[in-house]
């Protein structure tokens, strides 16, 4: 069952990538696409806790780093998407949670993860764009993934759910 | 059901699920820090290279064909669009007519520009290179901070590292890595993007810097070597091209100067281009390969684009 979680999560994180960038490309807003990879972090961050989603944070941030047409530093979006599963992983309730609970969440989460990375491009003086641009792109990437959270989350989390060993369900 | 039960397991595995975390997540940040200072201080042959080839070679077929696939979905704006963009179409072309015609009439129809464009075509033709065509099958989002696309012409179409990259219009930008199947391409505007640049009319030299800006008003800045020389506004600014072509080769249109801006202080003239080419609207493209390049498709070569 492990293993299957395993698999599923990195599937989901191999599709959100690849739609990312050859997908949402053509839908993007002012170049800022929804973070797909982003979302399903914090979804696997709601069902499965702290650990697992950083685990996972990890790794879709790698993918996000190394996937092409990347061509920054690589290990910048794999530390923003540790701390978003951390983060995230912390506010996991024992309820199912609700959905302004989820937004808020994912909205916190958007706002770190994008922060997290335009400021490590701060300091490694990698890709410097001014701050009014930055900000500009942080609130858009904001809003994009809360609108694309109200469809990616729910999925995201009943799979992951499905996916629990039915004695440790709740 | 057994509620006092349930709950303390739960409580259990709470501490279990939390308290471990904290070294997961120094760790994992660790992992992180680890795999920024790998990459900052290797450079092209740290083992990040081998990891995004390695990666490339796995999602590039992916997002070819994820491309595939959302082509005719993607199309589907373009429908809604369509009579709003026609008639801008039509405006535009109407206001172009008129300039042209107004331009037209100023008979002293600049001969230096002429000759400039002359040599241009000239320098096309000479140039004996051929173009891979390729399509743009993936672009970074603009939360990286950095313009990159993917292309899915890679090694085995004869497409290789530091190769210019241009369009119907003019400079893409070039080819930064490869892998078998794609290619990822750092375009004009992004931040790190410098292009030899020359002024068509006074042949002057300069430098193209992308201010990592995206969308049709984007514009690049073109610092000159010699700040004594007069630019004006519709100048055409061309590659300059560096020894053996790479990584961009001489005299690909850039853009058109569209202001000058002085700094007395840094005693330096700072030109803004108008790129011609649209970064937000790139489809097809060309990779601009030696003569006699071996590719699994067909290369359109100088004399046969004319």
């Amino acid at each position: 069952m492990t293993a299957a979680r395993v698999a599923a999560a990195g599937t989901l994180v191999v599709v959100a990538v690849v739609l990312q960038v050859s997908f949402f490309s053509h839908l993007a807003w002012d170049g800022v696409v929804p973070n797909l990879a982003l979302l399903v972090v914090v979804g696997a961050a709601l069902v499965r806790g702290p650990q697992f989603a950083a685990g996972l944070g990890f790794a879709a941030g790698v993918l996000l780093d190394l996937a092409p047409p990347a061509d920054h530093v690589a290990g910048r979006w794999a530390l923003a998407l540790v701390l978003v599963g951390w983060v995230a992983g912390q506010v996991r309730q024992e309820l199912r949670p609700s959905v302004p609970f989820v937004l808020a969440t994912v909205g916190v989460c958007s706002l770190l993860g994008t922060s997290v990375f335009a400021l490590t491009g701060v300091l490694l003086g990698d890709g410097l764009i001014s701050l009014p641009d930055m900000v500009q792109v942080i609130a858009i990437a904001l809003v994009w993934d809360v609108v694309l959270g109200l469809l990616v989350l729910p999925a995201t989390m009943l799979l992951l759910r499905r996916l629990h060993p039915a004695g440790l369900a709740w | 059901m057994v509620a006092p039960l349930g709950r303390e397991r739960r409580w259990r595995r709470e501490q279990a699920d939390r308290s471990p975390s904290r070294g997961v997540l120094v760790a994992l940040v660790l992992a992180c820090a680890v795999l920024v200072v790998l990459d900052k201080q290797g450079g092209e042959d740290s083992p990040v290279e081998a990891a995004r080839r390695a990666v490339g070679e796995a999602i590039g077929p992916a997002e070819s064909f994820s491309a595939e696939v959302v082509a005719p979905f993607a199309a589907v704006p373009d429908f809604f669009r369509s009579r709003d963009s026609l008639r801008d179409d039509v405006r535009e072309l109407e206001s172009e007519n008129q300039r042209l015609r107004a331009e037209a009439r100023t008979v002293d129809l600049d001969r230096n520009r002429l000759a400039a464009y002359d040599g241009l075509a000239r320098t096309a033709a000479d140039t004996g290179y051929s173009l891979v065509p390729a399509r743009v099958i993936g672009v970074g989002p603009r939360q990286s901070f950095s313009q990159t696309v993917t292309i899915d012409a890679g090694s085995s179409a004869g497409v290789t590292p530091d190769l210019t990259v241009v369009n119907d219009d003019g400079l893409v930008g070039r080819v930064v890595r490869v892998t078998r199947t794609t290619a990822t391409v750092l375009l004009l505007g992004d931040a790190d993007s410098v292009v030899g640049g020359r002024l068509s009319k006074s042949m002057e030299l300069g430098f193209l810097r992308g201010r990592g800006e995206i969308g049709s008003e984007a514009l690049l800045d073109l610092d000159l070597v010699d700040d004594t020389v007069p630019v004006d506004e519709g100048d055409v600014v061309t590659t300059w091209g560096s020894e053996g072509g790479g990584p961009y080769v001489a005299g690909v249109p850039i853009g058109e100067v569209v202001s000058v801006t002085s700094s007395p202080r840094e005693t330096s003239r700072t030109a803004a281009i108008a790129p011609y080419v649209d970064f937000t609207a790139l489809d097809l493209v060309g990779v601009v390969v030696p003569g006699g390049t071996t590719s699994d498709r067909g290369l359109l070569s100088a004399e046969e684009g004319r």
